[in-house]
């Protein structure tokens, strides 16, 4: 899945595969399959990345499709000498992973769509209290208890609500198995960097299918935290971790500090991978899962004389605007493919801004859309644009309508 | 060798996704071809994605019959098993039966270990050297204890189904002989094949000469091994959408 043209606009040292830290070969490193392919399941690739990227505590509850992840860390967090529970509920889930950050360790939940609900309060208490630490989401089809199936119909909770308050995070969108790996191991760098909890949004397809997968090598060094409330032993100020401020103008300068924050991570974190946009006229926007499937259908599209490309956010938060402003210039019109009812397409136009038209195309409630659906989509995108077909609407759902 | 040489009432068996399930639509499409009728018993259970039960109308359009757990396919979360399995104990002609991954998914199998012990049978044990968790044999032992205890039957043969799914070449195949052959010797079992994909037919030097294994040259599990006995050649049906070929890009 390496990309054609891997470019980043304003972020070309991060384009393609999120940097995975170069740790590959360091001491420690697993003998039996470090630098070797083996074939994983996402979920699986998870749960193996974060232990080598030094999480030493998992707190987790069983739900479907991300269960695997739990189940792997159960066999695997004790023999690191890390800590494995099976909470009582999502909740209690949460607040052990702020708890454990506040002490200074690397700490992940993983959940699927519904009990992910369930943890916003905690991931709200912990970006109150500048704690890092890692959440995955394996999504599944909603609202409600849903279904089992894969979607991707969170992408407005981890992007823009995923807990009261004022507050983002960070949230990385892997779209292959090797990815599921890198994009832990950068969950946590980045969480730890920016204190702050970082969500890695995937879904039941990615949590559950396999691909070869080279592991990350353990990670050689973990960053310092002199605010971790880990004891001050009397030769330090005491740390305390604290998401109450009762005087407004206090909470109001930690919420501007933080914002600034905020503003860096726009500035430098923005990733992307792009594939043929470079002289494409209709650029396809899509993540995760979906990503593959709209890359299938822009070789369709490419073979059949459309100028199609596919821009995939690497991050959701922060949204690559960058680089959708920057194929504003060549494309004439846009393409959002997503396993919701049109989410990521409100980003798009945001950045858009009425310069060109733009597109949706999904399929919801755990259906997968198929190459061959998203390539009548980009045709009657491309009728539209040519006026031969003036039945061409901005908005189609495949059989969801 | 086109068909493995199994027993008409066969049991498949192994860690979560090495490939049993695609193991399985191969040979019951093949046996197809040797039986009058061939039942396939999906007793997964525990996986609710890439099942057997995905592939019912490929298995139908052969005359494969297929039982399936209740409500496989509806995405309803029960893992509750069909009283129509008790007819595949009675079925004429050949009769798979595709387990879960690991002693989770063979603690299903456990329930049918009286029928099962009852009938000449073969209890296959599918490895896969590039697995992870059960990529040497030491693991890949361990495993297959656990799966025996939990479904308390023994396994017969060994199937060697290693593979990287898409990235799979002549050299992968050969890299995973030796670990095949070590595996299927510490449990003195026999390899009963190694699974080729049909787009390595011909590609992949086939040994004339069978050895027996436990009596033939050992080598280290990691060795590349320079041909494949037993090859079975197979295709790939279980797959995500984007890995059609005919949905390839250019």
């Amino acid at each position: 899945m390496t990309p054609d043209t891997p470019n980043t606009a304003g972020t070309p040292d991060t384009a393609g595969t999120p940097g995975t830290p170069n740790t590959a070969g360091a001491a420690g490193a697993a003998p039996d399959t470090a630098g070797e392919k083996v074939l994983m399941k996402g979920n699986e690739a998870i749960a193996e990345a974060a232990i080598r990227a030094g999480c030493r505590c998992f707190f987790g509850y069983p739900i479907t499709p991300q269960t695997e992840v739990a189940a792997y860390m159960s066999k695997r967090m004790p023999k690191e000498g890390g800590t494995y529970l099976q909470a009582e509920s999502e909740v209690a889930a949460i607040n052990m992973v702020y708890g454990a950050a506040s002490a200074g360790v690397r700490a992940m939940t993983s959940s699927s769509s519904p009990g992910v609900s369930l943890k916003s309060e905690g991931i709200s208490y912990m970006a109150g209290s500048d704690l890092p630490g890692v959440i995955v989401n394996i999504q599944r089809g909603g609202p409600g208890l849903g279904g089992i199936q894969p979607s991707q119909a969170d992408y407005w909770q981890a992007t823009k609500a995923i807990g009261h308050g004022d507050f983002h995070m960070i949230v990385l969108a892997p779209s292959t198995v090797q990815e599921m790996a890198d994009s832990v191991f950068d969950a946590f760098d980045l969480a730890d960097k920016y204190r702050t909890p970082v969500m890695v949004l995937a879904d039941g397809m990615l949590g559950q299918m396999m691909e070869p997968v080279v592991m990350p090598g353990r990670i050689a060094e973990l960053p310092d935290k002199p605010w971790a409330t880990n004891g001050h032993k009397g030769k330090r100020e005491r740390t305390v971790a604290n998401s109450l401020y009762l005087v407004p103008e206090e909470l109001e300068r930690r919420n501007v500090e933080r914002f600034d924050r905020y503003n860096a991570i726009r500035a430098t974190e923005q990733r992307v991978e792009q594939y043929l946009v470079e002289d494409a006229e209709i650029v396809l926007v899509a993540f995760g899962a979906c990503a593959r499937i709209a890359r299938s259908a822009v070789g369709k599209a490419r073979e059949k004389g459309i100028k199609a490309g596919l821009i995939r956010p690497v991050t959701l938060w922060p949204f690559p605007a960058d680089a959708i402003d920057a194929a504003v210039r060549s494309a004439t019109a846009f393409l959002t493919v997503e396993m919701n009812m049109g989410q990521m397409v409100e980003d798009v136009r945001l950045v858009v801004d009425g310069r060109r038209t733009v597109g949706f195309f999904g399929r919801t409630g755990g259906v997968i859309p198929t190459p061959a659906e998203v390539l009548d989509a980009i045709e009657r995108m491309d009728r539209g644009m040519s006026g031969d077909d003036c039945s061409a609407e901005p908005e189609h759902m495949g059989g969801a309508r | 060798m086109p068909v493995p040489d199994v027993k008409p009432f066969t049991v498949v068996t192994g860690h979560y996704g090495v490939g049993k399930t695609n193991f399985c639509i191969n040979l019951a499409l093949d046996l197809a071809e040797r039986y009058e009728a061939v039942i396939v018993v999906d007793l997964d259970i525990v996986n609710l994605y890439f099942r057997v039960s995905d592939y019912t109308d490929l298995l139908a359009e052969k005359g494969v019959r297929l039982i399936a757990p209740m409500f496989a396919g509806t995405t309803v979360d029960a893992p509750s098993l069909s009283a129509e399995i008790y007819s595949a104990f009675e079925a004429p002609g050949a009769v798979i039966f595709d387990v879960g991954g690991d002693d989770a998914g063979a603690t299903a199998l456990g329930r049918f270990q009286r029928d099962i012990g009852q009938i000449d049978h073969d209890m296959l044990y599918v490895v896969n050297r590039y697995r992870d968790l059960t990529a040497t044999p030491t693991e890949a032992v361990r495993l297959l204890k656990e799966i025996e205890e939990a479904s308390r039957l023994s396994a017969t043969g060994i199937v060697n189904n290693s593979h990287l799914k898409q990235e799979t070449t002549a050299e992968t195949v050969l890299g995973s002989v030796g670990f095949a052959c070590e595996t299927a010797r510490v449990l003195g079992l026999p390899l009963v094949c190694t699974t080729v994909p049909e787009g390595l037919r011909g590609v992949l030097p086939e040994g004339p000469v069978p050895v027996p294994f436990g009596s033939g040259p050992t080598a280290p599990a990691s060795a590349q091994a320079r041909y494949v006995q037993n090859a079975y050649h197979i295709k790939t049906y279980v797959r995500t959408q984007w890995e059609d070929p005919e949905w390839e890009g250019p």
